[in-house]
């Protein structure tokens, strides 16, 4: 009688845990924009490199400055430093946590800011193995989720993408949930569910003894080999950004 | 005279000694050589490839200039879906629904990476300062009569689009998968993306049966060779029941047949070991050996055994007597016949097309190993067989008298036919020269080849599917946004688009024009380059984050920026057209452009225009290697320099013949037609050795003059060579039945050689022998030789 008792206990114990895949992948999500809310604004330097097949390499250097906003999707603005033709391009972005994006172009050869009303969020960035929607602000309302497996403290959580547009038709997420809920690996399926990409934040530092930032992104292409590099450096969370430096206003002047 | 008298006996000893070991040791010999061909056999493997790049050697500089270009952008496999209303209209809400449908599933075949189709275009269009960059058609079911009639005239009015994704009639459009493959198992094509593409085309046309779909591209090409080739090793069923029933008519003896084909089966499960511990593919031009082995084999079992049942028949001698008898008389003439099919044969080697080396080296090996088991299992297994033959006289006497009757008309007068054979040889040899030479590979495969009509109607209702390709570079990194770069490479666009040949130009100035009118408010008049190189740079970055997943212009663009591609689609022109035009763009950008943008033009279509032109310098020095050759051979084998120095005339002959008659046929001879030199070479020679072999004996033994001695070469080889040649000829006409023209093409003009090839010995040869024989009329009488080697 004692035995069954007990093992009613745990049975309801677990049961009262018991949550779907589904549940436990989205609160995984949630955890980790939770981990890193408050950073309010930030800049960093990003030098990009480009290799194909046969190791040619191509490099870019942007500047990127985030304003963190908590009803909606993050402000971002990328001002282009090199190659030279396109110094002082620079883009503004406001995610949506629903719906399309918005984004505009500063041209500094015309003076002019151009809007890009598009829904195509998934092809290269600027010729890199990175999707525009692999670097925008990964806002938890854009996939489903489906937490896989726990290995020591990485969990492993896989997204479906809700736009319909995507490249992809999943991807499998691992956190690591002793370090803030950081990303270590995203492994990129395509639209035939073949892996396509694999990407890999290492150097990671912690800023503000909050807020864990790769140094180093290396992503893959395992269908085209080609590979693209993103050095992170001179990360500032001291920038006190606000919403005037993220007008179109804001952009030409960058 | 005594040395080769001595070497005559020796052979003779040899031939002797061979036969009495072999039926001595019948169960050993018997045992060893089922092992043997078991053993080889259990290696054996076949395994199909498809690819194209198995036509072209590592070294072959458009295959490498071909990869370098793939490398730097995109690797294009490609599958091309082409949709036909049946209303002929594509735009109506059904039928785009049904493209965008179709279009998403294509998304899902094995390894693609990228698929442009009308709906998924990537269209750009500006209001203000808003730039607009969507899908052509995006859930098209929704769209109203107005919106879809604004779609058909964005659609035909797009240079990207009409004659390569869209006819101008707007009732004809292409879906293109570009697929990318990894290259590691042979298997990814036939096993995976074939089988894919089909299931969705009959699922489509289940779900939409108002469309006809066709289907080319370089995967149904390579799916096409891969089972051409199964097809083609499917003709070796036909040739084996050709073999049985011309055995049993030649030989009317059941045992006899059953040998022969023991013998055929043991010298093709042997190749079939070759081929798997070489570790050969096979592709559609090797996968005929199984045929030419059985056709080549099946000569030598049926000398041996038409011999020996004449012996048993005729001269009442016992199984075991005929024989060895058979055995001494045709140990040398097949050995020496087999030994110039082999040399024909190996000199495939010298050509530059590796499938021709496997089929070359495949067939010579097969040809060793049947002559090792006529020579041993054969005559074993005629001593263990229980062949009986009643003594009869020879129903052939009216035959034997056909056939001297033609001696004798020869004989009568040599000098004129000589003249008229020369007349006729040279007036075929000057028409040989008419040839050229056309190596479009869509026309490689008959109108019963589904790829073949489906391409055929490709070309004749959307577009061209013959390209050239030109990787045009700036000489500096980013480059590709000078304005200068772009004026000249607009101007190449131009001059191109002027071209009469072209059907279509893909080129990247194209997309900076069309970006500059986006950029400014969709002005007709910005329709031209942009002004400098930060604006081009700038609207290209602006571009370039405005398209969706796999839509981008990587397949256009290298990872530097330096370079852009240049895709020329033309109409079917002949190889020789091809690469005049593909010269003829090179040439433009040298004269008309900085060096940096002078470029090597490339493609799959050129690389196979150029094939028979390179298979052709490289073989005639293995064609002049094998004449060299074989013409020792039988100098050596009929002990007479003289003769041997003739035969060059009936060994070359049939070849300038069979060229004649071809520029009178089909006037076009492909990489295929290039080897039949040296393997006709090889097998033809036999009728010469056989021929002179007997005018010799009857001048030497018999003591014959010339005409007597060619009247006597008529009544004993006469019938060996024509039934010799009936074998042959039935081999290749199966092999001509192919529906790949490499291998139909070349057993049409083999069939026409041999033929000739019998027609010249029996002709032109005694005429020769009668003319070249007179001042010496008397010396011959005084030489009486021996048997000779090459009797039967």
């Amino acid at each position: 009688m004692k035995k069954i008792v007990f093992v009613l206990t745990v049975l309801i114990a677990f049961g009262m845990q018991a949550q779907t895949p589904e549940e436990r992948g989205l609160k995984i999500a949630k955890a980790a924009e939770q981990a890193d809310l408050g950073f309010k604004s930030s800049m960093v330097n990003l030098k990009m490199t480009l290799k194909n097949k046969n190791g040619q390499t191509s490099q870019r250097s942007l500047t990127t400055k985030t304003l963190e906003l908590t009803e909606d999707g993050d402000k971002s603005l990328i001002v282009f430093n090199s190659p030279k033709d396109v110094k002082g391009t620079s883009t503004l972005t406001f995610t949506h946590k629903v719906g399309s994006d918005d984004q505009w172009l500063f041209l500094p050869s015309i003076k002019r800011v151009k809007r890009i009303s598009s829904n195509n969020k998934s092809g290269p960035f600027v010729g890199s193995e990175f999707a525009y929607e692999d670097l925008s602000s990964q806002e938890v309302e854009k996939y489903k989720y489906k937490f896989l497996e726990e290995k020591g403290s990485l969990l492993v959580v896989e997204q479906d993408p809700v736009d319909p547009k995507s490249g992809y038709t999943r991807r499998l997420v691992t956190y690591n949930k002793d370090k803030g809920y950081r990303l270590e690996r995203v492994e990129f399926y395509d639209r035939k569910n073949a892996l396509l990409k694999t990407l890999v934040y290492s150097e990671y530092k912690l800023y503000k003894k909050k807020f864990w930032r790769a140094s180093r992104f290396v992503m893959k292409n395992h269908q085209s080999k080609k590979e693209t590099i993103l050095e992170f450096s001179d990360y500032n969370f001291d920038v006190n950004l606000s919403d005037e430096d993220f007008t179109q206003v804001a952009l030409k002047r960058s | 005279m005594n040395a080769i008298k001595k070497a005559r006996n020796a052979t003779t000893v040899f031939t002797r000694n061979w036969a009495n070991f072999v039926i001595k040791y019948k169960w050993p010999v018997l045992l060893v050589s089922l092992t043997l061909a078991l053993g080889l056999g259990s290696q054996g493997s076949m395994e199909f490839d498809g690819d194209y790049h198995v036509f072209f050697s590592k070294a072959n500089p458009e295959l490498e200039a071909f990869d370098a270009l793939q490398e730097k952008y995109t690797k294009d496999d490609n599958v091309i879906l082409v949709l036909s209303p049946s209303n002929g209209n594509l735009f109506t809400k059904e039928n785009l629904t049904a493209i965008e449908e179709l279009t998403a599933e294509a998304w899902n075949t094995p390894y693609s990476s990228r698929v442009d189709a009308l709906t998924n275009f990537q269209h750009t269009s500006a209001d203000g300062d808003d730039l607009y960059v969507d899908d052509l058609s995006y859930e098209s079911s929704l769209k109203t009569d107005a919106e879809i009639l604004e779609i058909k005239e964005k659609a035909l009015k797009e240079p990207l689009l009409v004659n390569r994704i869209l006819n101008e009639e707007g009732s004809v459009t292409a879906i293109n998968i570009t697929v990318r493959l990894p290259g590691e198992d042979i298997n990814e094509i036939p096993g995976e993306v074939t089988p894919f593409v089909r299931n969705m085309i009959s699922d489509f046309k289940e779900k939409h049966p108002n469309f006809e779909v066709h289907t080319s591209g370089l995967i149904p090409m390579n799916t096409a060779f891969f089972e051409s080739s199964m097809k083609d090793m499917a003709l070796t069923m036909i040739m084996l029941i050709i073999v049985i029933i011309t055995t049993f008519i030649l030989t009317r003896n059941i045992w006899s047949t059953l040998a022969t084909l023991v013998v055929v089966m043991f010298s093709i499960m042997s190749a079939v070991g070759f081929v798997g511990l070489m570790g050969i593919k096979m592709t559609p031009p090797s996968a005929v050996f199984p045929t030419m082995i059985l056709t080549l084999a099946v000569a030598d079992s049926i000398h041996i055994l038409v011999t020996m049942l004449q012996k048993m028949r005729k001269d009442g001698l016992n199984k075991v007597d005929a024989l060895k008898e058979s055995m001494r008389l045709n140990f040398m003439p097949v050995f020496i016949t087999s030994l110039t099919t082999v040399i024909g044969f190996l000199t495939m080697n010298f050509g530059d097309v590796p499938p021709f080396w496997d089929l070359g080296n495949i067939t010579a090996f097969g040809m060793l190993m049947a002559f090792l088991y006529s020579t041993t299992t054969l005559p074993a297994l005629m001593a263990v067989l229980p062949v009986k033959s009643k003594v009869r006289k020879e129903s052939t006497v009216v035959r034997k008298n056909w056939y001297a009757g033609l001696g004798n008309y020869v004989v009568k007068q040599p000098i004129r036919l000589t003249i008229i054979s020369f007349l006729i040889i040279g007036g075929l040899t000057y028409l040989a020269t008419k040839n050229t030479f056309n190596d479009e590979f869509v026309n490689y495969f008959d109108e019963s080849v589904q790829f073949r009509t489906d391409t055929d109607y490709i070309k004749d209702h959307l577009t061209g599917i013959y390209n050239i390709e030109y990787s045009v570079g700036s000489g500096e990194s980013g480059g590709i946004n000078n304005p200068e770069y772009l004026k000249n490479l607009n101007a190449f666009e131009n001059w191109l688009n002027e071209q009469p040949e072209v059907i279509h130009v893909n080129a990247f100035s194209e997309v900076a024009r069309r970006v500059n009118r986006s950029m400014h408010g969709d002005d007709e008049s910005f329709y031209r380059i942009p002004d400098n190189r930060e604006e081009a740079a700038q609207y290209l970055l602006l571009y370039e984050l405005s398209l969706p997943f796999g839509l981008d212009l990587n397949n256009q663009i290298n990872v530097d920026k330096s370079e852009t591609r240049v895709t020329v689609t033309i109409e079917n022109v002949s190889s020789a057209e091809m690469i005049a035009f593909a010269k003829k763009g090179e040439d433009w950008l040298k004269n008309n452009t900085p060096e940096a943008m002078h470029t090597m033009a490339v493609s799959p279509t050129l690389m196979f225009s150029k094939l028979g032109f390179r298979q052709a310098d490289s073989m005639l020095k293995g064609n002049i290697i094998a004449l060299i050759l074989i013409s020792l051979v039988l100098m050596l084998a009929l002990k007479n320099f003289k003769l041997g120095l003739l035969s060059i005339i009936p060994n070359v002959t049939p070849v300038l013949v069979g060229f004649g008659i071809w520029a009178l046929y089909k006037a076009q001879i492909n990489t295929g037609m290039v080897i039949v030199f040296g393997m006709t070479l090889g097998i033809i020679v036999d009728d010469t050795v056989h021929f002179m072999s007997k005018f010799l004996r009857a001048r030497r033994e018999l003591g014959y003059d010339a005409k007597q001695a060619v009247v006597y070469a008529f009544e004993t080889v006469g019938k060996a060579l024509v039934t010799t040649t009936i074998v042959l000829l039935a081999g290749f006409s199966v092999l001509s039945t192919s529906s790949f023209a490499l291998n139909s093409y070349m057993a049409r003009i083999t069939v026409i050689i041999i033929l000739a090839a019998l027609i010249i010995d029996f002709i032109l040869l005694p005429s020769l022998l009668i003319l070249t024989s007179r001042k010496e009329a008397t010396v011959a009488k005084n030489i009486n030789e021996a048997q000779i080697a090459l009797d039967k």
